[in-house]
């Protein structure tokens, strides 16, 4: 038989996710940490409103680029937001969460070798979504001593002739690192002064403990070479119905409609409507939520102190990356240890590249109730460890 | 009202058993500074006592619960509120509120028993001088109070670990 398989899919890593998830679903009484989605059902009034919109027969498609009066939400929300005005009409695409814009931005912007700065430890598929586009990866790892922001050193030795694409992912997964407006301009110096573009990956935008979260796309001659990508699965706790959009300049839009078009046709018209009702009357809900994954952050953070684990304090979505290495072990074989003896799950660093070696991620999209059981477990582990 | 006030404030209002170190480490602050705000609130008549939400039928403890809408004759200067005061002093009467609309006082109220609701109702509350009428709706059951959705605890439905 012919074989069935391209080499380039067979070449790109199944994520290193799926493995613990697999042990963790075999252990009824394990306290998961590994989750990467909010806590909080979705705010009932936008529940309400996605069932009202099927009640109503709202069961078609919309237009490709979402429903008209989502996207001039979007646009109002942004420039509220990160004081950045886009055209609903020309730059806004509604997508099946903000994933599907990684996807679109790197499809429609690279040509084979075309190189992708990806800063290291980041969410698990800016990497093999480049490899998909023909693109040419090319990782910065990320220091915990910057606090895991990327500084203007490291970008300007990234940079090549081919680079083309920067991927900016802040606030961070797994990190919880942010970058404030300090941090970005810059960033936005070297992006000008190389001619490359950014893809801003704002999706934690809502989950900000310190400053308000700023993007890059508000700095002056920044929003016409880059792409913001974000969404209501984490701001919203709407990570099941799928929805997001990505932002960028009339040119590039366009045609990555033509993607989004052929492969999709449109975002779940049902999330849409509900979105709506999101945009317009869910500040309070958001804010709720954001102060009680504060305060578990500060939980969390205190007690790795007491417990005198190292970890830099993170200001961004609900993740907390405390630093291992103490302990002699990989992430992994430290997460699976953990899992085993002590039965709490937790997600190694290394799963978010080779910088993410000798860390953990800790999500604290938990109740404190579990965070309080979790963190008993743990400190009985490290003191074992200790103890050895 | 300053913002410290206002978390500590958002916090006890559902979680009235939080232990001050712990409060100080979910808010922010140094644990003697929450202390003291908590003390000055309680002097101040901010905060006015700390109830516990108890699901009396799962406990096993029938309690008959009962709304009564009083009509009220305002005495001159008085207003409603020597009415008011006077009905507030009946230990069984959880609450007096003071309505808009159709009747002038809302009064909540705990019985053991029907008997014993409709006995204040027609010994207690209807003979007091100002009292134009009474009319006691009795709580058949609570889905939600204080904030709090009762008798409702689902299995979580996130996978255990996603990226």
């Amino acid at each position: 038989m012919r074989e069935p398989l391209s080499k380039k899919i067979v070449g790109i890593e199944p994520s290193g996710i799926r493995k613990f998830f697999d042990v963790v679903s075999e252990m009824p009484d394990a306290i998961s940490l590994g989750v990467g989605e909010p806590d909080f059902d979705t705010p009932w009034r936008i529940r309400e409103e996605g069932i009202y919109s099927l009640e109503r027969g709202r069961t078609f498609y919309t237009s490709n680029a979402g429903l008209k009066d989502l996207k001039k939400e979007i646009g109002k929300y942004l420039e509220r937001k990160i004081g950045v005005s886009y055209d609903a009409n020309k730059e806004i695409i509604v997508t099946v969460g903000g994933s599907e814009g990684i996807d679109l931005a790197f499809r429609t912007m690279l040509d084979p070798g075309d190189e992708v700065l990806i800063p290291q430890p980041s969410y698990v598929s800016y990497l093999p979504c480049a490899v998909l586009a023909d693109g040419a990866p090319v990782v910065i790892p990320l220091q915990e001593k910057n606090e895991f922001k990327l500084t203007k050193e490291e970008l300007e030795a990234a940079i090549t002739p081919k680079t083309k694409i920067l991927v900016l992912p802040f606030p961070n997964n797994p990190t919880g690192a942010v970058m404030s407006k300090e941090d970005l301009e810059p960033i936005a110096e070297v992006v000008k002064k190389h001619d490359i573009y950014v893809l801003s990956d704002e999706i934690y935008s809502e989950l900000t403990y310190k400053d308000r979260h700023a993007s890059i796309a508000a700095f002056p001659g920044m929003k016409e070479r880059t792409l913001v990508i974000n969404g209501f699965s984490k701001g919203f706790a709407m990570t099941g119905w799928r929805l997001g959009y990505v932002c960028a300049p009339e040119r590039i839009a366009q045609q990555m409609l033509k993607i989004h078009q052929y492969a999709i046709l449109c975002a779940p018209t049902n999330s849409q409507y509900a979105a709506i009702e999101g945009l317009r009357h869910c500040d309070g809900e958001v804010q709720e939520m954001r102060t009680a994954y504060n305060q578990r952050r500060r939980y969390l953070l205190h007690e790795f102190k007491r417990m005198q684990l190292d970890c830099f304090e993170p200001f961004g979505a609900f993740y907390v990356f405390p630093n291992i290495q103490e302990f002699g072990m990989t992430s992994e074989e430290f997460a699976t240890r953990l899992l085993e003896e002590e039965k709490v799950a937790v997600v190694p660093g290394s799963a978010f590249g080779e910088s993410g070696e000798g860390y953990i991620r800790v999500s604290y999209a938990y109740s404190l109730e579990d965070l309080k059981e979790a963190i008993g477990r743990l400190g009985r582990f490290i003191d074992r460890m200790r103890n050895r | 009202m300053k913002d410290i006030r206002k978390q500590i404030l958002k916090y006890l209002e559902t979680n009235s058993k939080a232990d001050l170190a712990e409060l100080a480490v979910l808010l922010g602050h140094e644990e003697a500074e929450i202390a003291n705000e908590i003390a000055d609130m309680e002097k101040e008549g901010i905060i006015c006592g700390y109830h516990t939400l108890i699901d009396w039928e799962k406990a096993g403890d029938d309690r008959v619960n009962a709304l009564i809408e009083v009509r009220v004759t305002p005495q001159r200067e008085k207003g409603f509120g020597k009415t008011a005061e006077r009905i507030c002093n009946y230990p069984e009467v959880n609450a007096v509120y003071l309505i808009s609309g159709g009747y002038d006082l809302l009064v909540t109220l705990e019985g053991k028993t029907l008997l014993e609701v409709s006995r204040f109702v027609s010994e207690k509350l209807s003979p007091i001088d100002a009292v134009i009428s009474t009319t006691t709706h009795f709580i058949l059951k609570k889905y939600k109070d204080h904030g709090t959705i009762l008798a409702r605890k689902s299995k979580p439905e996130r996978m255990a670990v996603t990226p």
